[in-house]
């Protein structure tokens, strides 16, 4: 069969899968007075719609910032702003200011999810596929096949078309930005990596790689020479993406600081709800809220996730390639994830993002934090009502990224990377290292099986109302810990060469 | 004995310890099924609901009686008993979809039960599918899996386009009776008639729909189990005929009857059964113009009606259904040609009575399709009939779903099994073929895009229906025509030594 036919038919059934999900219910259904995150994206097509953009982020009479104000950067804004001229043209019921507050028909929720999907079909999809297809190993079949797995990682369409938000749009933008950066189109990579960033703040998570892979890149051109030349192109469009997308805001330094507040809200504590980052996990042994003041807690989070992340940066900016920058991504975001200060358990999708580009290389262990990122999830996919696709989309993925990619076939030592800790502890008896991480997945598997069906089936102890929750995230964070270690190690270790690579393939 | 080696040999070309493929392909579909379980369903929910609660709450001999809901017991008896089944498990689930007087019931956990049930009982479906895919010889030389037949086939079948939204979406059992014809096709192709004769003979006590197969079955059985051998120039010997051959099969088909309508009969209440089973009371076209002989007639109907012409009698059609077949099961007296003749025999039915039917359901062309997709992996020829058939037959399904949110399911679904189909099976050729396809695709746009925003939707509401049905009837008598010389040609050729 030619690879169009297989792309195509991949495509055609990961939106067949989205447009399933989306059937379901969404954050907030029918719970006034505060709704959910569904609500929020309606409401900003209603405020960027009646408002003029100068208004958007502020306080006024016809904009209650208490009410789901907009807190995201303006290439949000405008999108939302796009939607609501659509939703206006169709029903104006939709986006009418004041009165539309808390609106809900099955119409409605058509036209919701329908610009996600159109917004994914645009920007993410076609991102995944050029990459699947152009930078991954292998052959077609293997490249469809990384493609199916890719599409179908159940976190992402859990959120957009089960929970409701718009990730597809800042992940696809990302995308593109690692896209061009590995066909060495470094200026158009930044460009793509600013609108992510324009979309939505927390794309900072993936900032960091992306600077020191042009930088080390520039630095290895010579820095007198092509090097500084090519920093230059990349810093002018960065400079000038940001200035077009804030160009409403620009006029006046007092619109501009209003923006960056409500983007950054450093007032809302370390951390909220239940999430699998080192600050709730400790939480559950050391109530560090009540020792550190909030100043504190700040400073302490942010010393904490810049340590974490330096390892992995600095060896970016000596070695600057495609592999070592893959890694960085998800290094650089899952030490965001693990130690910054007010992280939302949606957060792991910047992380799981950089993971699906390792599925051709780390089949494994990539699916294993895929699925536990997933099932970090849980609690808020289960306050949505979305049990049904949760299992569904879980179960999908697990055995069929396992059956396509051959996961439990290809793990030998070698091929999991880890020779390095046969180096670090060589007093290790002589074990087989992929038997146990094997066995590892198969009890972690079971395990996140098992708590996700206790959490549904078992009424929690009254005096422990949120064991389950905690139970999950703990569970999550140490999923979550574990796979940071292992790719930093990954990172530190020498690639694997050229001839075992062709050897796997 | 020659039988049984040229069969093993079957096998072992199949290569059936690398099957693995198998399973992730039907795992993957029951989950695909399963993310539709909140998606729109029929008042065919509704139907299989009250039967459950009519098997369920009443004693055997009140089933047939029952009419307090307007979706009474139609189905013949072994169908009520597989309904009796599952309400025995259903009551686990939730107790008051059971109540008869419950009309129109439809709680979550109702709609879970009765989902999963469909899913679950598309084993015998899977079960069947992996028995044909045994009955297919393997390219040899490919190595792709892709490319090979019995691969092609599990996705045809499996992944079938009508067979999910008209089972999984609109809601109806087809998957599992599905699954017994197939299986009883799968046994004739491996020789083992009996066990194919006791499937059918199950099957017609599920779904009496399957007696318009019913000839090619008896004819196929009589001649070619029957009368063990044949001249060397193919036609009938009669001295071989073989009376405890005929008493063994008389004796299945007939068990199997008396099991399921004896205690009816024993009860005197038949004639009660039988009205149920067959109601001459309903029209001449279904609510939707399945796209047959008589929607063309149809238009001509409309165009005619000041001139004061009237539909055809019943007993027209019948004659008709009954007279078009005949050829088709007199070539396969005349020189059967082995369990593929028959199941060509058996699509000219299937078509035939499709074609030429009475209140026929645009749903009845499955039992084409879905036997015509193991033609066409094996033959060139069959696979461009399959490609016409399979797409005007599963684009006429598209007014069964005609609710917003589930339209994008059925587009996309539709285009992944024809990408599919026509990527895998290569074989469009003819150019006729290629311009009546992309003529469909245009019928399409126009009538699902285009029609609902011109000024005519209000004028002519009726007119992307019939445009629909007309258009689509011409393929699927294109179809027909075409399987019907191929059959008639082969008859013509002198016999291969």
């Amino acid at each position: 069969m030619p690879t169009w036919s297989l792309v195509s038919i991949c495509v055609l059934l990961c939106i067949v899968v989205r447009w399933g999900v989306s059937l379901n219910s969404y954050s907030g259904a029918g719970k006034p007075p505060m709704f959910g995150d569904y609500e929020a994206q309606r409401h900003w097509q209603e405020v960027t719609y009646n408002l003029p953009p100068q208004e958007w982020y502020f306080n006024t009479t016809d904009n209650d910032l208490n009410y789901w104000g907009l807190d995201y950067p303006p290439l949000t804004a405008y999108h939302s702003w796009i939607c609501a001229y659509i939703a206006k043209t169709i029903n104006p019921d939709w986006v009418e200011l004041h009165k539309s507050r808390g609106y809900e028909s099955p119409s409605h929720k058509l036209f919701m999810r329908a610009t996600v999907l159109v917004a994914d079909l645009l920007i993410y999809i076609p991102a995944v596929v050029l990459y699947c297809l152009y930078l991954t190993d292998g052959s077609s079949k293997k490249k469809v096949s990384t493609l199916l797995c890719f599409l179908l990682y159940p976190g992402l369409i859990l959120i957009d078309y089960g929970h409701f938000q718009y990730n597809g749009v800042s992940q696809g933008f990302a995308l593109w930005g690692v896209l061009a950066l590995g066909l060495g189109w470094d200026v158009s990579g930044s460009m793509a990596f600013s609108l992510a960033l324009n979309y939505k703040q927390m794309e900072l998570y993936h900032a960091l790689p992306f600077f020191c892979y042009l930088l080390g890149k520039c630095v290895k051109l010579g820095l007198m020479g092509k090097g500084l030349f090519l920093l230059v192109r990349i810093a002018v469009t960065v400079l000038v993406t940001f200035a077009l997308c804030w160009l409403p805001f620009l006029s006046d330094p007092h619109q501009a600081l209003q923006v960056v507040r409500r983007i950054f809200p450093v007032a809302r504590g370390l951390f909220e709800d239940k999430v699998a980052n080192a600050w709730c996990s400790l939480n559950t042994l050391i109530k560090i809220r009540s020792i550190l003041s909030s100043e504190s807690q700040l400073q302490f989070s942010f010393a904490c996730t810049l340590l974490a992340v330096l390892p992995s940066s600095i060896r970016l900016l000596i070695k600057p390639n495609f592999w070592q920058f893959k890694l960085a991504l998800v290094n650089s975001s899952l030490a965001f994830f693990l130690f910054s200060y007010q992280v939302h358990e949606k957060s792991i999708l910047l992380a799981a993002l950089p993971a699906c580009l390792l599925l051709n290389d780390l089949p494994l262990v990539v699916i294993w934090f895929l699925q536990a990122s997933t099932f970090s999830m849980l609690p808020l996919f289960l306050k949505d009502g979305l049990l049904a696709p949760y299992t569904v989309t879980s179960l999908a993925f697990l055995l069929l990224s396992i059956y396509l990619l051959s996961a439990l076939e290809h793990c030998s030592e070698e091929e999991l990377r880890l020779g390095a800790y046969r180096k670090l502890f060589f007093c290790l008896p002589k074990m087989d290292l992929a038997c146990i991480v094997r066995w590892k997945f198969y009890v972690s598997v079971a395990a996140m099986a098992g708590l996700s069906i206790v959490s549904v089936v078992l009424v929690p102890p009254p005096h422990l109302p949120d064991l389950f929750p905690v139970l999950v995230s703990a569970t999550a964070f140490l999923h979550f810990l574990g796979t940071f270690i292992y790719f930093n190690v990954v990172q530190f270790s020498r690639p694997l060469s050229k001839k075992s690579q062709k050897k796997n393939n | 004995m020659s039988i049984k080696s040229s069969f093993q040999s079957v096998m072992a070309a199949t290569g059936l310890h690398n099957r693995s493929w198998f399973p992730a392909l039907a795992v993957g579909v029951s989950l695909l099924k399963s993310l539709f379980i909140g998606a729109y369903h029929s008042t065919d929910f509704e139907v299989h609901r009250n039967w459950l609660a009519v098997t369920y709450s009443l004693p055997v001999s009140r089933w047939y009686h029952e009419n307090t809901s307007e979706w009474t017991l139609d189905y013949p008896p072994l169908f009520a008993w597989f309904e009796f089944g599952l309400s025995q498990v259903a009551q686990h689930f939730d107790g008051n979809m059971l109540l008869v007087e419950n009309l129109n019931y439809s709680s979550p956990s109702t709609v879970l039960f009765q989902r999963l049930s469909v899913i679950i009982t598309d084993l015998v479906f899977m079960y069947a599918t992996r028995e044909c895919c045994r009955c297919v010889q393997d390219q040899k030389g490919s190595q792709d899996i892709l490319n090979q037949p019995p691969f092609i086939l599990a996705v045809l079948l499996l992944w079938n386009f009508g067979l999910l939204i008209v089972d999984h979406i609109h809601f109806q059992y087809n998957g599992f009776l599905f699954g017994f014809l197939l299986l009883s096709v799968a046994k004739h192709l491996q020789s083992q008639h009996l066990q194919g004769a006791l499937l059918f003979s199950i099957l017609l006590n599920l779904k009496h729909i399957y007696l318009y197969v019913a000839p090619a079955y008896g004819v196929y059985l009589l001649r070619s189990y029957c009368f063990t051998q044949d001249h060397t120039d193919g036609s009938i010997r009669w001295s071989s005929f073989s009376l405890v051959r005929l008493l063994a099969l008389g004796g299945i088909v007939a068990s199997v009857c008396a099991l399921s309508f004896g205690p009816f009969i024993i009860m005197g209440q038949l004639p009660q059964v039988l009205s149920r089973l067959f109601p001459f009371k309903r029209g001449l076209c279904h609510a939707y113009w399945a796209p047959n002989v008589w929607a063309l007639y149809n238009v001509l109907d409309k165009g005619l009606a000041t001139l004061g012409e009237s539909p055809p009698p019943s007993s027209v059609t019948w004659s008709l259904r009954r007279s078009f077949p005949e050829p088709a099961v007199a070539s396969i007296w005349r020189r059967p040609r082995g369990a593929r003749g028959f199941l060509r025999c058996l699509l000219l039915c299937a078509l035939g009575s499709f074609l030429f039917g009475w209140h026929v359901h645009e749903k009845a062309i499955l039992i084409a399709i879905l036997p015509l997709s193991f033609l066409a992996v094996e033959s060139r020829e069959d696979a461009g009939i399959f490609l016409v058939l399979t797409t005007t037959g599963h684009y006429s399904l598209f007014p069964l779903l005609f609710t917003p949110p589930e339209f994008l399911i059925k587009v996309v679904l539709m285009l992944l099994f024809t990408i599919y189909s026509v990527t895998a099976l290569r074989k469009l050729h003819r150019p006729l073929e290629v311009m009546y396809l992309l003529g469909l695709v245009s019928v399409a746009i126009a009538c699902e895009v285009v029609f609902p925003l011109s000024p005519w939707q209000q004028k002519l509401p009726f007119l992307p229906l019939l445009v629909t049905s007309v258009y689509c009837s011409v393929g699927v008598c294109y179809s027909f025509l075409h399987l019907y010389i191929t059959l008639l040609r082969q008859h013509k050729k002198p016999k291969q030594p």
